[in-house]
């Protein structure tokens, strides 16, 4: 168990600093002055100097990255230049938002797509399974922003129970929950639709195994058979997709946050990109990755936690 | 008073007729067994028994156990039968466990269902069931997960789910099928044993008339959904009235016709070969370990000499005629064709993969499904120095399809369209295809019925004779070694311990293992001349 944990930890480290190596190399050594691009074709060359000058381009590559390194180590993101604060505030603003959203977002996720998946397998080729494929077909190909508009104009234009956008912050947590629900369920149903349908072809395979045939003859009745053998192992697919849906209600929810006017990282970071803020671009995307890789950590230990084979490694 | 009464069992699935009118009896401290090729429905007679049919499944019938009539019951009561009155196990012990649980839950399971014990008792009870097949607590905790055993300590493990409540019937679908001879010998002694403590009556499932002659008190041979012959197991053997009887006990014990041969000169060589695994790394620092899985093999095939190479699941067998072939290069020896030597960690050269080929266990696995039988058989051609145009290629297809008993039309059809042992012949078509000296059979007989081996064994003569071809032939199967070997080699974790003449080895063997597994290889034979019949 420690072994795999040791892999599995140093494999993270790993893709962490290849991760922070892309990122560098793709924004400030690649060719094209990041100084120059910040300011657009009009500055005149010695604002781009000066600029230069303030982003520590005079520098060697190598030493420019090494004191990207340490400042982050140390929690320094560097001052976005656009707002002229520090990263730091501008992501911990962020990540309050996104964080929670994609949290809200997986967890009803979760608990729509894994009962539905257990039904349409048990009732595999019944009413239920006919309507669970056909819904889940219809979530897949609907686009998550459109799912919102729709929210938008029943739940907040029509009847007013929600709020069409915007986010009141933390300090009243339930308004801050209830703003959080829209854009979350939008986020959830292509995403549950997606899980269910994963829940539904692993269960159906665990069921066929032959440790099923077994666990009846021992006199089980189906009910049994299914939450104390086939369930747990039907999860370890189940698991995987997990993992790489969090990953994408992270970062990728950027056109949900747009439609339900959310402040969150997606925002920030499309924001940045327009405003050519390389810092905030640069330092946004490595903690995005960074949050990923931990995400994928946390799943590989989740493997171990159902799957005795893998401890043994 | 029989124990369990079957009384014209009819089954359908989906409409298409499986059983038909099958009936059994099995008597207290009785072991029935039955015997039955693939598709005879002898494993769904069983699963009839304890109602685990598949979906679209109609039963008619009488199936009583102890005065209980077992078809009126409803499902609620069948699984309070299932486990506690009629224990199953089944073949396959490597997937028959979940998992992702640990042998001490699972067996303990049984109890826990059946009664209103503790989870403590039901563990207490497990323990029992587990020492009881021989899986003793000091090497066997509970908490042992199923991955961390061997496929005959599963096998335990399921006999002891099986057994822990004593139920009076005991239900074995080919429990031995997918385990080693030496394993299947404590598997049907642990088994015997069991009968004979609880009193309980026994159904064996097999295909094996060597493996339950033995074992059965009564045997029922089925075929086609039907039982053809029943009765006391010396009385079917002295009777035979069935010509399937006939035919069945005939091919159990087929022995090729092959015309007598000069042995030539030598044709394979392998001096001291080595293949070695690196196993992954266990801490980052540490060399990575290495595991020899042939260790210094010399052995030789000589023109038109059969050689069989035998052992146990795991002892380097099929390793070794990966690197004899070149599939795989070698870390140290030679091996050496008709005098062309290929010295470890050289390429095979293709003019000499061309003389070697190979057929496999699996019919079902070893071809795409998506090429036509000619595109399959022709596969081997880029081997050829000369790549034979269209219509030679046509001729040489029919050819080769022709010589293992096809029709030469058969060449357009796809692989789903032929059964188990019409595939074995096409695999041998298309390893003679590119005319070569040697081809290595890898248990390329353990998956047919034994009509069906008996057929392949007599093309394989044939073909022998025929074009010349000398064979490697692998197997874990003593019993068709024998059949078709004129010398045999024993191999035991990557070593050669024993070697000579076929007879010779098998009828007074010089080392202990060769011993143990002549030993453990149950044969119709011998079993039947103690029974006296002859």
């Amino acid at each position: 168990m420690l072994r795999y944990l040791t892999a599995r930890f140093a494999s993270l480290a790993v893709s962490l600093i290849v991760a922070s190596l892309v990122i560098f190399l793709a924004l400030e050594v690649v060719p094209g002055d990041p100084a120059s691009f910040m300011l657009g074709l009009e500055a005149s060359p010695e604002t781009v100097a000066n600029l230069r000058h303030e982003l520590g381009l005079d520098a060697p590559a190598v030493t420019r990255y090494f004191s990207w390194m340490a400042g982050l180590a140390a929690g320094d993101f560097g001052i976005s230049y656009t707002y002229r604060v520090p990263v730091v505030e501008l992501i911990l603003d962020r990540i309050w938002v996104s964080l929670p959203l994609a949290l809200y977002a997986l967890a009803l996720s979760t608990l729509i797509a894994l009962p539905v998946g257990i039904l349409a397998a048990t009732h595999r080729g019944g009413i239920a399974d006919i309507t669970v494929m056909g819904a889940t077909q219809f979530g897949i190909a609907v686009p998550n922003f459109w799912f919102g508009m729709l929210l938008v104009a029943l739940f907040a234009l029509t009847l007013r129970l929600f709020s069409a956008g915007g986010f009141p912050g933390w300090s009243d947590p339930a308004a801050a929950l209830k703003a959080l629900t829209l854009p979350a369920i939008a986020l959830a149903l292509p995403q549950a639709s997606i899980l269910s349908r994963v829940m539904r072809s692993s269960l159906l395979d665990t069921l066929d195994e032959d440790y099923i045939r077994t666990a009846r003859a021992k006199g089980l009745n189906r009910r049994q058979v299914l939450w104390r053998h086939a369930v747990r192992n039907a999860l370890i697919p189940v698991l995987t997709i997990l993992g790489l849906q969090f990953s994408f209600l992270i970062s990728g929810a950027i056109i949900i946050e747009n439609v339900f006017y959310l402040p969150g990282m997606g925002r920030l970071i499309f924001q940045s990109i327009a405003a050519r803020d390389l810092i905030v671009v640069k330092n946004a995307s490595l903690l995005l990755v960074m949050t990923i890789t931990v995400v994928t950590f946390l799943v590989d230990i989740a493997y171990a936690a159902v799957d005795p084979r893998l401890r043994k490694r | 008073m029989s124990l369990l009464s079957v009384e014209k069992l009819s089954l359908s699935i989906h409409g298409t007729p499986i059983l038909d009118r099958v009936s059994l009896a099995v008597g207290e401290g009785e072991v029935l067994g039955i015997i039955g090729e693939s598709g005879s429905g002898k494993s769904m007679t069983a699963l009839s028994i304890l109602d685990l049919l598949p979906r679209g499944a109609r039963r008619t019938g009488r199936i009583v156990l102890e005065d209980r009539e077992l078809t009126a019951l409803s499902e609620r009561r069948m699984c309070q039968v299932r486990g506690q009155s009629i224990g199953m196990v089944f073949q396959e012990p490597m997937t028959a466990l979940n998992p992702v649980r640990t042998i001490g839950d699972q067996v303990a399971e049984t109890v826990l269902v059946h009664t209103d014990r503790s989870r403590r008792a039901a563990l207490a009870i497990a323990r029992e069931a587990l020492d009881r097949v021989g899986l003793h607590a000091d090497r066997f905790p509970l908490t042992r997960y199923p991955h961390e055993l061997s496929g005959g300590q599963r096998q335990r493990v399921v006999i002891a789910m099986a057994v822990a409540l004593r139920p009076r019937l005991l239900i074995c679908d080919e429990p031995t099928t997918a385990l080693d001879v030496t394993t299947q010998a404590q598997i049907i002694a642990l088994l015997r044993g069991l009968v004979a403590e609880d009193g309980m009556g026994m159904i064996f499932i097999t295909h094996d008339l060597g493996v339950i002659t033995g074992l059965a008190d009564r045997l029922a041979i089925m075929r086609a959904g039907e039982v053809v012959e029943a009765g006391a197991t010396r009385e079917v053997f002295t009777r035979m009235r069935h010509p399937y009887t006939r035919k069945l006990r005939e091919a159990s014990a087929h022995v090729p016709q092959r015309k007598a041969r000069a042995i030539g000169a030598t044709l394979l060589e392998t001096r001291d070969l080595i293949r070695e695994y690196r196993l992954p790394r266990r801490t980052f620092l540490e060399a990575p370990q290495v595991f020899r899985a042939v260790d210094r093999v010399s052995l030789t095939v000589r023109k038109g000499e059969n050689v069989g190479l035998v052992g146990e699941s795991g002892c380097g067998k099929s390793t070794l005629s990966r690197a004899v072939l070149g599939l795989e290069a070698a870390q140290g020896g030679t091996i050496a064709l008709e005098g062309a030597r290929i010295e470890a960690g050289h390429a095979m050269p293709r003019a000499l993969r061309r003389r070697m080929q190979i057929v496999f266990q699996d019919p079902y696995g070893s071809f795409n499904p998506r090429h036509r039988v000619a595109r399959l058989v022709t596969e081997p051609f880029h081997l050829l120095e000369e790549r034979p145009d269209r219509r030679e290629r046509a001729q040489r297809v029919a050819e080769a399809l022709t010589a293992v008993g096809l029709h030469e039309s058969d060449a357009e059809k796809y692989i789903h369209e032929f059964s188990g042992g019409q595939r074995q012949r096409i695999a041998i078509a298309r390893a003679l295809i590119t005319r070569p000296e040697l081809i290595i059979l890898d248990e390329a007989v353990s998956a047919l019925d034994v009509s069906i081996r008996a057929q392949i064994l007599d093309l394989l003569a044939d073909l022998s004779d025929r074009f010349g071809v000398s064979y490697l032939f692998i197997s874990h199967d003593l019993g068709v070694v024998r059949a078709i070997t004129d010398r045999v080699y024993v191999m035991k974790s990557g070593r050669i311990v024993e070697e000579g003449e076929t007879e010779a080895v098998f009828d007074h063997p010089r080392h202990d293992y060769t011993r143990e597994l002549v030993a453990a290889t149950p044969r119709l034979d011998r079993v039947l001349a103690e029974m006296g019949v002859g």
